[in-house]
């Protein structure tokens, strides 16, 4: 006991010696480990586990597993890092096409593109992992952290995202998805949910991000999407610059969003802290205000948020400088220059095809029903002129959506 | 003539089968430690021969490689032929052994990293001599009776033999190009899963599959039998079974260097080459809307004002894939001509930018008339 505690003490001391550099120095990765871990993921058999032990580890090519039911588990986020810095080939950290695959416990870092993608398979966990692009966030950096594309049956959990050029967890083209107890922060949108089915995004923490949560259908995709539950998420303070690629969707975020809902169906936003986001709290657009073309979009693309609910969240603090001008002009000519856009803002598009007798029919609303929540439309339709406050005029409330079940034991 | 000439060809492959040492060996299981092992092609005297049996073929219009050339060969077993098709790669019986060999000319006599953009020697009478040349790597492509399997073979630095490399490689070069430029650049030799990047073209079924046995890729004259179309030769080699009478009027690639042939052409028959294997209906990038086989018609699906899904950096902060008549505003040009991993496209494969490539399609998309909103 003495002897332990001697070395703690002799320990403290010679890092109070050796200042505050000293402490936060990373070890140099190491090289060597490339070629034996590429081996293990080429010969991998399923069922088998991966296990990378702590350290860090520096990679120039690309990893890629192609082999289903694959576990690849590190030693925590903290102590097992892949760190992509000197990559020189590939576009991704680790690129996966199999099912059955889960990731645990290993941080991916500095990836010259996407960190950790996985492009179409079934059950797929990845819980504990954190990917990050280190030093201030820049537009250089890899567009997504987390990035499960075309897949069924996903868990995302307890995953940590910094720094994206694009999302820091971005599930697309997806069906049945959970997303809970992740962070993600310093990305331009913390999480996105994009021609999803069926998602629910409960327990997260978004913050500092341009975008905290979003909801987004996009064009000429293979599949649109509806159905996502986000709930139980702290969503604050999302007001860093957007340095997404021009060009890209996300690149259109305000900075200052707290949750972005565009042109999907059937969401419900409820029991969310979403408080302090400067150009509002609560985005609802369609894909018509969200200054994304709409040449070369397919005719059957519906751009249109419907079916939208949000409820019981608690709000605050947001809309007090909004991103843009056509928004700061709203705001100081609607609410004055020391007032604020309320917690919901909805752009005020309408399908004029689904209309009927001059309404949006029930189950296709815009439904706000959250005390304390002031709602406006802005009029984008007719870019900007008249907006209005409809409070009381969208307090609607629509059927509830199911929870999301996962299948095969995922994430009990 | 052409069956007389196929049966004289089969009764010395059988006999090749029988006796010639040098014949082909087709491995069940396994990864052979040395390319030598398959007995497709030896070195000997600073010559490459390619053993009895191994057909060497080309195609219309290839991928870029970081300009280097590529001897391709097809071994099928004895006595067996692929099935014609009119779009699909074709099928090949299980034994079926595809190489291809990724070589440079050099600018030295000796081995200096330093590399030129062609000419294109190549084998004639099923040998290539090697003086001014350097083997990189040869990939095999393996008909196993539960699929295809991608084994890739790094040539050694004496250049006598090809071993087994699983995990890739980053090989420095310096490229000279044509107006006297150098380069430096990391010729990057895929690992094994990387493969399948590209030869998984279905990326649900992620079956490795050939991508350039195609009709449209071969529908040319043969570089090596003079004189053939090369579709007739394999079939009159007894390679290729259900040819139409009439080659010339099945699908066809032209080569995307000839100054002849419309402009729109050579654009597609590259794109088809360089992009269709992961932008297709079913490949790895249909998660981005953009197919580019050569029968999608032009429009938002070909890339035509269609703006980026998850490009990220890979926009180039440019807003469509195609602006007509501007290329420097496309997506498709920053992101041939980028060399950044992230953002560059093929992701695999290429480490320098192919500036006759870019040109093609710059000029292509400058040839367009319209405008995007």
């Amino acid at each position: 006991m003495t002897i332990y505690l001697r070395a703690a003490l002799l320990s403290a001391l010679a890092l109070a010696g050796c200042g505050r550099k000293e402490q936060t120095r990373t070890a140099p990765a190491d090289a060597s480990y490339q070629d034996g871990l590429m081996t293990q993921l080429i010969d991998a058999k399923p069922g088998d586990v991966i296990e990378i032990p702590e350290g860090r580890f520096s990679f120039d090519r690309s990893l890629s597993l192609a082999v289903d039911g694959v576990t690849i588990r590190g030693a925590g986020m903290d102590k097992t890092v892949l760190s992509f810095k000197d990559q020189i080939a590939g576009a991704e950290g680790l690129l996966v096409t199999a099912s059955d695959f889960t990731i645990e416990d290993l941080a991916i870092e500095d990836t010259k593109g996407d960190a950790l993608k996985v492009n179409e398979g079934e059950n797929i966990v990845i819980r504990r992992v954190r990917t990050e692009w280190t030093g201030e966030p820049k537009t250089e950096n890899g567009a997504y952290g987390i990035y499960p594309v075309q897949t069924k049956n996903v868990l995302l959990e307890s995953n940590v995202a910094i720094g994206a050029s694009d999302a820091g967890i971005y599930v697309g083209q997806s069906q049945n998805v959970v997303v809970r107890y992740n962070r993600a922060e310093k990305n331009v949108a913390g999480i996105e949910i994009e021609n999803t089915f069926d998602a629910d995004v409960y327990e997260n923490v978004a913050t500092d991000n341009t975008g905290g949560i979003l909801v987004f259908n996009m064009p000429n995709l293979s599949q649109p999407g509806a159905r996502t539950r986000v709930f139980n998420n702290d969503v604050t303070a999302n007001n860093r610059k957007n340095f997404g690629h021009p060009g890209t969707p996300v690149a259109t975020i305000p900075a200052g969003s707290g949750v972005v809902i565009n042109s999907n169906d059937q969401v419900e936003i409820f029991d969310n802290d979403i408080k302090d986001n400067k150009t509002a709290n609560v985005i609802i657009a369609s894909v018509y205000s969200s200054g994304l073309s709409q040449d070369g979009m397919s005719d059957d693309f519906d751009g249109y948020p419907e079916g939208i609910y949000v409820y019981a969240n608690r709000m605050g603090g947001g809309g007090k400088n909004p991103d843009g001008l056509d928004l700061q002009a709203l705001k100081i000519a609607k609410f004055g220059p020391m007032g604020a856009i309320p917690d919901v803002l909805w752009d005020g598009f309408v399908d004029p095809a689904k209309q009927v007798d001059g309404a949006t029919p029930a189950a296709l609303r815009v439904c706000v029903d959250n005390e304390g929540a002031d709602v406006v439309n802005v009029d984008a339709p007719n870019k900007f002129k008249n907006p209005e406050m409809v409070t009381e005029a969208v307090r609607c409330s629509l059927e509830m959506l199911p929870a999301v079940t996962l299948a095969n034991g995922l994430g009990e | 003539m052409r069956f007389l000439v196929a049966l004289l060809l089969l009764a010395i492959a059988a006999c090749a089968r029988e006796e010639a040492p040098s014949s082909p060996v087709f491995h069940e299981e396994g990864y052979p430690a040395t390319l030598s092992e398959w007995r497709l092609m030896s070195v000997e005297a600073g010559t490459l021969s390619l053993a009895p049996g191994v057909t060497p073929y080309d195609l219309a219009t290839p991928l870029f490689t970081d300009y280097a050339l590529k001897l391709r060969t097809i071994t099928l077993p004895a006595g067996e032929s692929a099935v014609y098709d009119d779009n699909d790669v074709f099928d090949m019986p299980v034994g079926t052994i595809i190489s291809k060999t990724f070589y440079y000319p050099m600018t030295d006599a000796e081995w200096t990293g330093d590399v030129v953009v062609g000419p294109s020697p190549t084998v004639e009478n099923g040998s290539m001599p090697l003086a001014g040349l350097r083997l990189v790597e040869t990939r095999l492509l393996v008909h196993r009776a539960d699929g295809w399997v991608a084994i890739p073979y790094r040539w050694n630095d004496e250049q006598t033999e090809a071993v087994l490399h699983r995990t890739g490689a980053a090989i420095p070069m310096t490229l000279h190009r044509p107006d006297g430029r150098e380069e430096a650049f990391a010729y990057v030799m895929p690992n094994q899963n990387q493969c399948a990047g590209c030869h998984a073209t279905n990326n649900t079924t992620r079956a490795i599959m050939p991508i350039g046995l195609k009709t449209r890729h071969l529908n040319k004259p043969s570089s090596f039998i003079p004189g053939f179309n090369q579709l007739d030769w394999l079939l009159t080699a007894g390679l290729l079974a259900g040819v139409p009478a009439d080659a010339s009027a099945a699908p066809k690639n032209v080569d995307w260097t000839d100054e002849t042939a419309h402009l729109d052409l050579r654009a597609r028959a590259y794109l088809d080459a360089n992009c269709a294997h992961c932008h297709s209906d079913v490949g790895p990038a249909d998660t981005s809307g953009l197919d580019l086989r050569p029968d999608v018609p032009f429009g938002p699906k070909y890339g035509a004002c269609k703006t980026p899904v998850a490009a990220g950096g890979g926009s180039g902060g440019r807003p469509f894939d195609i602006v007509p008549g501007e290329p420097e505003n496309s997506i498709f040009v920053y992101r041939m001509a980028t060399t950044k991993p992230g953002d560059m496209m093929p992701e695999l494969g290429r480490s320098t930018t192919h500036e006759e490539g870019v040109a093609l399609i710059a000029d292509w998309i400058r040839s367009m008339e319209g405008a995007c909103g």
